[in-house]
C-alpha cells in the first residue's frame, strides 16, 4: 500500500513538473483546486510567476497560506464569476476536472478567465484501466484512480478522445498535449488511437481562439 | 492570582488627547477627543512593523495581558496577542485602542463635555466608523507609525476595510474576521430592538441618568441579551444549555411554574445581561450599534469594486461556518469584490460550532492561518 502511495507522489511530481516545463516565465497564475498549494508554490519559485488559488477543502487552504500563498476557499462548480476575460496568463486545473460536477461550464470557465488553459486529469483509457474492467468485471481501480466506486470525487471520469472530441465540438484549441505513461513522458508520438490505450495520464495546454 | 506565563504581563491603559475639533461624517465638528490605547511589543526603527487591532462592538483598548495583578481576566484577545502568538510582540508594534463613542476610556457620550461640565448623554454626536477610524490615525500618526496592518473582527473588521480605503498609504495588510461590508437587515433589525429596549427603559430619561440614582439597566441588560442570541447559533446554544432547567428537586431538573429564571438558557442570558450593565453604559451602546448599522461601503462607494480599488494592500479574509450574524455569504462578497478590483486576497471559511461568537474562541486555527498572513508582510517569502 505504502508503495502505492509512493508511486502515486512520484507520479504526481512528474506531473508538476511537466505543467511547470509548460508555462511561461513571470506568467499569472489561476491555480483551480490547487490542494494544499505545491504546484502553486513551485511555479513562484522556479517560473517566477504570480497568482493564486482556489480551493473547495479548509485545511487545503490553510496548507497553501502557510506556503505563503494567496488561496480562496471556494467551490469551482460555482464559476469564476468574480474574475474578469483573459485576467490571468494560465488558468490551470490540474487533476481535478474529473472531480467536477460541471466539466464542461468550469472548462468553459477557464477558457474566458484565461488566455491559456492547462488541463491534466487521469485517462479511463489506459488499456490496464480497460483490463480491469475488462477481466474483473469491477470499477478499476489503479495509482491514479485509488478509490472505491462508492466513495470516489471522480465522478466525471474521461478518455483521451474524449477530450479531443470535446475540443472539437467546442472549437477548442489543442495547443499542446503530454502523455504519461508508466511514471514517464511518452517521448514518441504514437498514433492517437494507441495513445489513448497506452497513456496513464494526460495533460492538456488548450486555448480558445477569438 | 493572574498566570503571566505565555502572557505580555502587566499592561497600562494610556491615554492621548487630539486638542483639535474633528469634523465628522455627519458634518458636525466634535473635539477634544480622549483616546484610550495600549501597546504591546516595540516599534522599529523604519516605524513600519505596526499592527492596530480593531475591538468589536463592545470591546475596549485592553486586548492583551492584565492591567492589574488582580484581573479576573486578560485582554479580549490575550490568545492571538504576545510572544509567538498571532499577533508576535516579539516582531510586530501592536496597538489597541478604545472606539470613538465608547466608555473605556475614549471619548463617548458618558465623558464629561468640557463646555458644560456635564456628560454628554444624547448630546454627543452621531458617530460613524469613518470617524472612529480618522480617531484612530491621529493616534497612530502620535506613535510615530509609517506603515501598519490593520485587523479587525466583526465591527473591527468593518474598521480594518475602512482603514484600508481611506489610508491605502499606509495599509499595507488588512485581516477581517466574522466581518462584513455592510450589515444585514436581520442585523440592523436586532440592533434596533436592542436600542428600543434601551430607549423605553423607565430610567433612560433622554439619555440623562449619569446623576441619577437609576440607571436603565433593565433596557441595556435586555440589549445585552439580545446580542448574545445573536452571537452564538442554534447548535451552540443546544450543547451548552439544551432544554436543560436551572432548580433541581431531589437530584432531578425541575421547572418552577412561574416566570422567573427557569431554562439555563434564561439563566446564562439573565447573567450576561447583568454582567453587562457593570461595565458598559447604554448611551454607548446607542452610538454604536447605529454606527455599525450605518456602515455600508457598497453605498459609499457606489459598489464594493470601487471601494476597493482605492486600496493597496493584501487581504486576508477569515468567517465560519456556524456564524449567521456575518454569515460566510458576506464575507465571499467581500472576496469577490477584491477580486474583480484586482487585490491580492486570501479567505478561509473555518468549520466552527461557535457561531459569531468563533473569532473569540477558535484561535487555534486562525492562529496559524494569521501568522502566516503576517510572515509575507515583514521580510517573509515574496510571492
Amino acid at each position: 500500500m505504502s508503495n502505492f502511495k509512493d508511486e502515486r507522489i512520484s507520479s504526481l511530481h512528474l506531473n508538476y513538473e511537466v505543467i511547470t516545463d509548460n508555462i511561461e516565465k513571470g506568467s499569472k497564475i489561476l491555480d483551480l483546486g490547487c490542494g494544499s498549494g505545491d504546484l502553486l508554490r513551485m511555479l513562484v519559485d522556479k517560473k517566477n510567476c504570480s497568482g493564486s488559488g482556489i480551493d473547495i477543502n479548509q485545511n487545503n487552504v490553510i496548507e497553501s497560506i502557510q506556503k505563503g500563498l494567496s488561496v480562496i476557499q471556494g467551490d469551482i462548480d460555482e464559476g469564476l464569476k468574480e474574475f474578469s476575460d483573459k485576467e490571468y496568463d494560465y488558468v490551470i486545473l490540474n487533476q481535478t476536472l474529473q472531480s467536477t460536477e460541471k466539466p464542461d461550464y468550469v472548462i468553459e470557465e477557464m477558457l474566458r478567465v484565461g488566455k491559456k488553459v492547462v488541463v491534466s486529469f487521469p485517462n479511463f483509457g489506459y488499456w490496464r484501466v480497460r483490463f480491469y474492467l475488462f477481466f474483473k468485471g469491477r470499477m478499476p481501480k489503479s495509482k491514479m484512480l485509488p478509490f472505491c466506486w462508492y466513495d470516489t470525487p471522480n465522478i466525471h471520469l474521461l478518455t483521451v478522445e474524449d477530450f479531443f472530441d470535446f475540443c472539437k465540438e467546442r472549437n477548442i484549441d489543442v495547443i499542446k498535449s503530454v502523455y504519461i505513461k508508466r511514471g514517464k513522458i511518452s517521448k514518441n508520438p504514437l498514433t492517437k488511437i494507441l495513445t489513448n490505450f497506452l497513456c496513464e495520464e494526460a495533460i492538456f495546454v488548450i486555448r480558445r481562439d477569438l | 492570582m493572574i498566570n503571566l506565563e505565555n502572557s505580555v504581563g502587566i499592561v497600562e491603559t494610556k491615554f492621548f488627547t487630539i486638542d483639535e475639533e474633528l469634523e465628522l461624517e455627519s458634518g458636525e465638528k466634535f473635539g477634544p477627543v480622549q483616546v484610550a490605547y495600549e501597546t504591546y511589543g516595540a516599534l522599529n526603527e523604519n516605524k513600519d512593523n505596526a499592527i492596530l487591532l480593531l475591538h468589536a462592538l463592545t470591546g475596549d483598548a485592553h486586548a492583551a495581558g492584565y492591567n492589574s495583578e488582580n484581573d479576573r481576566k486578560p485582554g479580549w484577545w490575550d490568545d492571538m496577542v504576545g510572544s509567538g502568538k498571532a499577533f508576535d510582540t516579539d516582531k510586530y508594534f501592536v496597538i489597541s485602542s478604545n472606539m470613538l463613542g465608547g466608555c473605556s476610556g475614549t471619548t463617548g457620550p458618558c465623558s464629561i463635555n468640557p463646555q458644560t461640565g456635564k456628560p454628554y448623554g444624547l448630546s454627543f454626536p452621531v458617530i460613524t466608523i469613518e470617524d472612529a477610524v480618522k480617531v484612530q490615525k491621529k493616534l497612530v500618526d502620535f506613535l510615530g507609525v509609517k506603515k501598519l496592518i490593520v485587523a479587525g473582527g466583526s465591527m473591527g473588521g468593518m474598521q480594518a476595510l475602512e482603514w484600508s480605503i481611506t489610508h491605502s498609504d499606509m495599509v499595507d495588510a488588512v485581516i477581517i474576521i466574522a466581518s462584513t461590508s455592510r450589515l444585514t437587515a436581520q442585523g440592523i433589525a436586532f440592533n434596533a430592538v436592542g436600542r428600543n429596549a434601551i430607549l423605553s427603559d423607565p430610567y433612560f430619561n433622554n439619555g440623562d441618568y449619569y446623576d441619577s440614582d437609576n440607571q436603565p439597566e433593565k433596557g441595556l441588560s435586555i440589549a445585552r441579551m439580545i446580542g448574545h442570541i445573536t452571537y452564538l447559533c442554534e447548535e451552540s446554544m443546544h450543547s451548552k444549555f439544551g432544554r436543560r432547567f436551572k432548580n433541581e428537586i431531589d437530584g432531578k431538573e425541575h421547572p418552577n411554574f412561574d416566570f422567573g429564571i427557569d431554562f439555563q438558557v434564561e439563566s446564562y442570558l439573565a447573567h450576561q445581561g447583568q454582567t453587562f450593565v457593570d461595565r458598559f453604559d447604554a448611551n454607548s451602546y446607542l452610538y454604536i450599534t447605529k454606527a455599525v448599522d450605518y456602515f455600508d461601503l457598497a453605498h459609499k462607494h457606489e459598489s464594493l469594486e470601487n471601494a476597493f480599488k482605492k486600496t493597496n494592500a493584501r487581504f486576508l479574509v477569515i468567517s465560519f461556518t456556524s456564524d449567521w450574524l456575518f454569515p460566510t455569504s458576506q464575507s465571499k462578497e467581500i472576496v469577490q469584490a477584491l477580486i474583480k478590483a484586482g487585490r491580492d486576497v486570501s479567505f478561509c471559511e473555518i468549520e466552527s460550532p461557535c457561531g459569531h461568537d468563533a473569532f473569540l474562541l477558535e484561535f487555534e486555527t486562525q492562529t496559524k492561518i494569521v501568522k502566516s498572513f503576517l510572515s509575507k508582510s515583514f521580510g517573509g517569502a515574496n510571492v
